[in-house]
């Protein structure tokens, strides 16, 4: 199993939280965290995930339209 | 010592006061709401959606847990899909002002407020058109008649869901469902865009089965939340490209850009949003859900059985609307033969402790619908808190109002004849 984390980038901060709320849901661990300043610049926060998750992180919030700016390892 | 005030220059108890505005905006409020408030305020404070602490992301839960009480009442399709503003009439001037373009056409009705109609006339004078649907002078509105009036450059219908005159509930879903089936393609069905300030919390609204495209609502009326609260519900068949934003600026999202965001619900909300107050909203929503909008349908619907009857049966006093309550909100107009409504609403206060609103009600064409402009009417608002006791109170104090005045012009048509009697004597 792949160890680590990384983030989930989003669109803002409403669409962090929805995603969280979709995630816990599905019972996959998560947590809100300013985005790091080496990905991006933005001031915002993003969804901080295991590694081992992200396949279905990514289904999950396909599924309920959370659009993906980009994820990053970290 | 009991909170009370003084109307005048005599004090009441608050439990005393009877408060029949609640079409100008709901009281008192749940205390779920206060205690929202204050909690945000003392233990939350931090600003939502703009920084990554996790006082910041509990500021911004608030808010989206805002979004999703709303969603929930309203059967939007995604709670990003709710924009927050300052209220109905921002919403609204956002829609109007973002949407329309010189040479398109609008369909609205005669019982509009201002806050549709003064944004309507401005977009008139830069070439956008306006049809104006007659309503008959009870309010009511003929599906057919807006149907007849949509032209092939129609790109909204803008209807209120409820007079805040006369509480007359528009038939807005049968709007929908007939201007959708009746156009043929390829021309695009025009966007439904209902006001509901009037009805949002006490009239059972579903934008999806209704047809709405885009819901503005007020959050300090039914939804029992703090005066600042309001928005918008936008439906997915509104093309966001052509909606323009109100205001561009800060939203804590794409700050390497100078470019405004083009996804909901940032697009729309630049500036700090009002948390304190959308903690409240959240609170008085969560309310109406629990106790259920059609069950405060059906008591506000007896209330008003109750003041309508209890006033038509009073000699001298009009009622106006359709006298059906199933067909309006808990808002009564009337008037009484020989008092101005000013004169009627100063002495509710001063004598009664009755807190009503006369005049216009900033709704002029609704007046002139109904047979009262300039006059105006005397309004009776009941909301969620209002008992039947306070109704009986209220029509005893108009019977006394009324009783006055009859007996006023009795005794100065009695003066006047035994004037002219002298006269001819002498």
């Amino acid at each position: 199993m792949e160890e680590g984390y990384a983030v989930v980038l989003v669109y803002s901060t409403a669409h962090a939280l929805k995603a969280e709320k979709a995630l816990q849901r599905a019972g996959l661990s998560c947590k809100l965290i300013p985005v790091p300043r080496h990905i991006s610049s933005d001031c915002g926060v993003c969804v901080r995930i295991h590694r081992a998750d992200q396949e279905e992180v990514l289904e999950v919030l396909e599924t309920v339209g959370v659009g993906i700016e980009g994820v990053h390892n970290i | 010592m009991p909170a009370s005030l003084r109307p005048g220059d005599w004090e009441v108890p608050l439990d005393e006061v009877i408060y029949f505005d609640n079409a100008a905006t709901s009281w008192p409020k749940p205390p779920e709401v206060t205690e929202a408030m204050v909690r945000f305020l003392n233990e939350i404070g931090a600003n939502p959606g703009r920084s990554g602490h996790r006082m910041a992301v509990e500021a911004g839960r608030v808010v989206y847990e805002a979004r999703e009480a709303i969603a929930e009442l309203f059967n939007a399709p995604d709670p990003l899909r709710v924009v927050f503003g300052s209220n109905a009439t921002e919403a609204l001037n956002l829609v109007l002002r973002g949407y329309l373009r010189p040479g398109d056409h609008v369909v609205t009705s005669s019982v509009e407020h201002n806050a549709v109609m003064r944004p309507l006339r401005a977009l008139e004078r830069q070439g956008v058109e306006i049809t104006v649907v007659g309503c008959a002078p009870d309010g009511t509105l003929d599906p057919a008649d807006v149907l007849a009036a949509i032209r092939s450059n129609t790109v909204l219908v803008v209807l209120n869901h409820a007079s805040n005159v006369v509480g007359t509930i528009l038939p807005v879903a049968e709007v929908a469902a007939q201007v959708r089936a009746q156009l043929i393609a390829p021309l695009p069905a025009p966007l439904l865009v209902v006001d509901a300030a009037q009805t949002a919390g006490a009239v059972p609204i579903d934008v999806q089965a209704d047809g709405i495209d885009l819901l503005v609502f007020t959050g300090h009326k039914s939804l029992h939340g703090p005066t600042g609260t309001g928005g918008l519900v936008i439906g997915e068949r509104v093309d966001l490209a052509r909606l323009e934003p109100l205001k561009r600026g800060g939203t804590g999202s794409r700050s390497e850009h100078e470019e405004q965001p083009d996804f909901l619900p940032d697009k729309y909300e630049s500036g700090t949003v009002n948390a304190v107050g959308l903690a409240g909203l959240t609170a008085g929503v969560r309310w109406v859900l629990k106790q259920g909008v059609e069950a405060i349908r059906a008591r506000e619907e007896a209330l008003t059985r109750r003041l309508i009857d209890g006033l038509r049966a009073i000699p001298g006093v009009t009622v106006y609307g359709t006298l059906d309550p199933a067909r309006q909100t808990a808002t009564v107009s009337f008037s009484i033969a020989g008092m101005e409504p000013s004169e009627v609403g100063l002495r509710l206060d001063e004598e009664f402790a009755i807190m009503c609103r006369v005049g216009l009600h900033c709704a002029p064409a609704a007046h002139r619908t109904i047979g009262t402009f300039p006059t105006g009417t005397v309004r009776f608002s009941l909301g969620a808190f209002n008992t039947a006791e306070e109704v009986d109170r209220a029509l005893e104090a108009v019977e006394r109002l009324a009783g006055d005045t009859r007996r006023r012009t009795h005794s100065a048509r009695r003066m006047m004849h035994q004037a002219g009697y002298e006269q001819q004597g002498g």
